[in-house]
């Protein structure tokens, strides 16, 4: 059974976002990383870039497969966590603390199309 | 067999040499930028050391002429030993493809052109293109350049199956072009409805493998090349999964206007282990006066390839290429159908030349795969295609007797029921091979790509 921390949002394509002000933190959830397994590459956008809800936002690669990492809301790169870009498999130990960038949102109405806990549990049940 | 994993620098012994050579009469006179600054590290062994060495590395390995390899969407079929013979033939291998008055290879081009135009339904094709994605890229190219010759700069869309190949959308997002992808229907082909609203006049065209991954044939092809023609897109073929269809059904009938081939694929040269491959790209007649000039000062391809490739075909003949795509056919359903009731079937239905079981319940396909080695055979394509979260995907081919096939199927039966009573002996295996599980994670994280000097 995957763990979801409560309080968090969540996407359908299994990123969590947590709400700073205007500023979204962004990392994949633990559904996502036992999916992918063990995580050996993130690719990062750049600080400063533009990126779109349901955008590309970089790629996690692991040892079974590659998947795109799309961004749940719209707006700027403002800064990526060069840790797990050092070191992924800091993803796979925990997902929730290991987040990978930070938005800075252009339209923070987007955050209430994003999935309770609750509505994501329900989603990857099925 | 005696375990053998040794590097050729291990055998190193300084001063050790497999021959001498005279020294230059007078000093090389390099200019100083071109000179080394230091020796090159490189191993210093006797003959016998390197022989032995090469052949003993030899015997670990596992390929066609050693085993069954059952490997999905890659068509391991056996290489008929002909095909070497012929390619070693002294007019052709002490000629240069481009050597004036090479006439032999010039008759090889032309003749080979016209077996595959008639095998496919094509018009002319390059044989530039020295593997599969090579080949994808340049007919992507082509496509780009149609749509160009006739002043039209607004395609910058391609439509890919969500079934496809990974080499589809890299291709394409090589080539320029922002792909899209079409996703498949409950019965694994693509939705002709969901096509539809992705059609327009920014788009360039639409790459399908047909059948597609999932070893099913795209029943709606006819619908689907009228939609992407009305709007002015060419189709392109991924040939990938050629073997299916061969002797029956030609691409070039299907509405296809440009595809490629993968001759170490389809046409039984040697695969894997760096071939060398040949991808081909034939294309309809509107495309002929875009295809890359083939005679003058051009390359040739991988010519000792496609002369193995046409010797192929030569030793065939018309009928039993006709054969050869129903009996592929054949192969893959009786495995299936011997083995449904214990692997997850996800689509039940009659296949092409490959099928995609959804695993085994209780079970992870890397297990199943690694135990498929203690038995001694290579195993299948395992997580492809991505619709499958435990995607084992078996093509056995045309080449493999009902005998082997039959081996096959105990053994697979015999891992279903080891996961049961034994899935211990699944999560540790293989157990017979040299090296058991490396540690893919670590190999990625921290590769080491060379020899390092202690």
């Amino acid at each position: 059974m995957s763990k979801i921390v409560e309080g968090l949002l969540y996407s359908e394509s299994h990123e969590w976002v947590k709400v700073d002000g205007q500023v979204a933190i962004i990392g994949v959830s633990d559904f996502a990383q036992s999916e992918l397994g063990d995580i050996t590459y993130v690719d990062m956008p750049a600080v400063g870039d533009e990126v779109e809800r349901e955008g590309e936002l970089g790629a996690l690669e692991s040892v079974k497969t590659a998947a795109d990492l799309y961004s749940p809301v719209s707006g700027v790169i403002v800064a990526c966590n060069t840790a797990v870009e050092d070191d992924p498999s800091l993803i796979n130990a925990d997902p929730y603390s290991n987040w990978i960038v930070k938005v800075e949102m252009s339209d923070s109405t987007e955050l209430d199309s994003l999935l309770s806990a609750a509505a994501y549990a329900a989603s990857i049940e099925k | 067999m005696k375990y053998y994993d040794k590097l050729i620098f291990e055998l190193s012994k300084e001063g050790r040499s497999a021959c001498t050579l005279p020294l230059p009469d007078r000093k090389l006179e390099l200019p100083e930028t071109l000179r080394r600054s230091s020796k090159a590290v490189l191993p210093q062994v006797s003959e016998a050391d390197v022989v032995r060495h090469y052949t003993n590395l030899s015997q670990m390995n596992f390929g066609v002429d050693t085993g069954f390899y059952p490997l999905g969407s890659c068509t391991m079929k056996y290489n008929p030993k002909i095909n070497e013979e012929v390619a070693s033939l002294p007019g052709f291998r002490d000629v240069h493809p481009l050597q004036p008055g090479a006439k032999g290879y010039e008759q090889l081009y032309e003749e080979m052109d016209k077996a595959l135009a008639s095998i496919t339904g094509m018009a002319h094709f390059t044989f530039l293109p020295c593997a599969g994605a090579h080949g994808e890229l340049t007919g992507l190219m082509l496509m780009r350049s149609y749509h160009e010759s006739r002043g039209d700069f607004k395609r910058k869309r391609i439509i890919v199956p969500d079934s496809a190949h990974g080499t589809n959308p890299a291709s394409a997002a090589l080539c320029g072009l922002e792909v899209v992808v079409v996703k498949s229907g409950e019965n694994g082909l693509v939705d002709v409805e969901s096509l539809k609203p992705l059609l327009g006049d920014d788009l360039a065209g639409i790459m399908l493998t047909n059948p597609n991954t999932l070893g099913l044939f795209e029943r709606d092809i006819k619908a689907i090349a009228e939609l992407v023609h009305s709007c002015g897109g060419l189709l392109y073929y991924d040939g990938a999964n050629m073997n299916a269809l061969m002797g029956v059904v030609r691409p070039g009938d299907m509405g296809f206007d440009i595809l490629h081939l993968n001759l170490h694929k389809t046409f039984s040269t040697p695969h894997g282990g760096g071939g060398p491959g040949s991808g081909p790209v034939g294309v309809c007649n509107k495309l002929v006066s875009l295809l890359p000039t083939v005679r003058t000062s051009a390359f040739h391809g991988n010519a000792g390839v496609i002369l193995k490739a046409y010797a192929y075909i030569l030793m065939l003949g018309k009928e039993n290429i006709a054969k050869l795509g129903k009996l592929a056919c054949l192969n893959a359903n009786y495995i299936k159908e011997e083995l449904k009731d214990c692997y997850k079937l996800p689509i039940d239905t009659v296949c092409k030349h490959e099928f995609v079981f959804d695993g085994l319940e209780g079970a992870n396909t890397l297990d199943v795969a690694k135990r498929l080695l203690d038995y001694g055979y290579h195993a299948p394509t395992i997580y492809f295609p991505l619709l499958f979260h435990q995607a084992i995907m078996i093509e056995p081919t045309e080449t493999e007797s009902k005998e082997t096939l039959d081996d096959f199927i105990a053994v697979m039966r015999k891992i279903a029921c080891e996961a049961k009573e034994n899935p211990e002996l699944l999560h540790s295996a293989p157990h017979n091979t040299p090296v058991s599980r490396p540690d893919e994670t670590l190999a990625a994280r921290q590769p080491v790509l060379k020899w390092q000097s202690q």
